[in-house]
Parts: C-alpha cells; sequence; structure tokens
C-alpha cells in the first residue's frame, strides 16, 4: 500500500526529507521501522534508538506495535518539547 | 476555548483583555506565558526555532483543551504557541484558563501546560555559539504529567 511518511526535528535532518511516498506491505510500525532502517544507512542511524523516536499514525500518537493498515500518513519524530 | 498556532508574536494583555470583554461571571483569569531564555545550563543561547506538525498541532492541542474543560469548570481557555525563529526574550506560548473561582483556573492552567510539554509535537532547536542543537525532552516534564493521570472528574 502507499503511506505517505512524515519525519520532524532530528529525524527529518538524518534522514535529510521532510518526508516521503513509500510503498509498504509493512503490517505495523515496528515492521515500517525494519523496512526503513534496510533502505539507506541514514535510515538505520535514524532509527538506531527507538527509545528516542515517537510515532504517530494519521496524527494520532501510537506504539511501535501499532497496525498500519489503512493508515495515509505515519510520522516520526523525537519526544515532543512544546511549552 | 480557543486554540491559535502562529508564527506572530501576541500582545498578551490584549489577549486578556479580549477574554474578559463584556463579561462579569468570571471570578478568576490566569495566564502563562513561556519566554525564550538566554541561557541553558552553562550554554549562551542566541535563538531558538521551534519546528511543529502543522496537521497533528492543532488536533493535539484541542484534545489536551476539551480534557482541561472536562475536569475543571472553566469559563474560557486559550492556547497559544507560536512556531518559527524566535529570540531570547520573546514570548514562545502563552495560556489563560478563566473561571468563577480561582483554584480551578489555577490547576487547569498547570494541567494545559504540563500536557502540552510532552504531548503536543512542538520540537526546539536551540543555537549557541557553538552551533545548534535540539533540546531533549526532559524526565521531569514526563513525571509531571503522571499526577494528572486520575479520571476526569464526573
Amino acid at each position: 500500500m502507499s503511506l505517505e511518511l512524515r519525519y520532524f526535528a532530528w529525524l527529518r535532518e538524518r534522514i535529510g526529507l521532510p518526508g516521503e511516498t513509500i510503498e509498504t506491505g509493512a503490517a505495523t510500525v515496528a515492521d515500517l521501522v525494519d523496512e526503513l532502517r534496510a533502505r539507506e544507512d541514514r535510515y538505520a542511524l535514524a532509527f538506531s534508538d527507538m527509545g528516542a523516536v515517537r510515532v504517530a499514525i494519521d496524527q494520532e500518537l501510537a506504539g511501535l506495535d501499532a497496525p498500519i493498515a489503512g493508515a495515509r500518513e505515519v510520522a516520526f519524530f523525537p519526544p515532543m518539547t512544546g511549552g | 476555548m480557543a486554540v491559535r498556532i502562529q508564527r506572530e508574536d501576541f500582545d498578551l494583555g490584549e489577549e486578556l483583555r479580549l477574554i474578559r470583554a463584556g463579561r462579569r461571571d468570571l471570578g478568576a483569569l490566569v495566564s502563562f506565558t513561556g519566554l525564550v531564555r538566554d541561557r541553558h545550563g552553562e550554554a549562551a543561547i542566541t535563538g531558538l526555532e521551534i519546528e511543529h506538525y502543522p496537521a497533528m498541532t492543532r488536533r493535539a492541542l484541542e484534545a489536551i483543551e476539551c480534557e482541561a474543560a472536562a475536569r475543571w469548570p472553566l469559563e474560557a481557555v486559550l492556547i497559544l504557541h507560536r512556531y518559527g525563529p524566535l529570540a531570547p526574550g520573546e514570548q514562545i506560548m502563552m495560556v489563560a484558563t478563566a473561571s468563577a473561582h480561582r483554584a480551578a483556573a489555577f490547576e487547569a492552567a498547570e494541567f494545559l501546560m504540563d500536557f502540552l510539554k510532552s504531548r503536543a509535537p512542538f520540537w526546539k532547536k536551540e543555537t549557541t555559539p557553538e552551533g545548534a542543537c535540539w533540546v531533549d525532552a526532559r524526565a521531569a516534564d514526563e513525571a509531571a504529567l503522571a499526577r494528572w493521570h486520575a479520571p476526569a472528574r464526573s
């Protein structure tokens, strides 16, 4: 399926893109991260410590084990620092 | 109830005046304003860049605002957060809460701040003379959420 990816803050900088559209067969966020890590070193580096990465599926916070079937947009970013 | 996300600065006094305008039922109006400091520990800060996730930010802030309104008897709430490049001394954001009594207004303002610190999709990058670096989330900010985890008041 086709999926929009969004990257923010240092994830955006390490990957070198604000976002991209990909084709994936991943069932969960964790599967998707494994696919991305296998693509290129910059992804492997960005996703080397998932404890420092937060995920949103269609603009709602989600866990790594969350299914992505039917999702349109998955975003990856560091812990938020608002306020 | 209002959420605003904007690049431009804001006039705190004017925002508070608008909340009060034409009302006689408010007994308490509490506001908090976040400012850009010129130091972070030993490091001098020369600028702060705030990035956000536009498609998600409004939704996240409205959810936090709704949760506050469910917990306290609030007559008005404003959450205003800026993004883009800011200089030391500038205003980053504000929250304001109005209620008949001060306890609800104070508590709700703290609740809003605790949640938007670590649940609203904003990221800060500080510029120092040695270069720029992303601000790490503080464990204390995450811990501050724990005290609110009791169920909403009925």
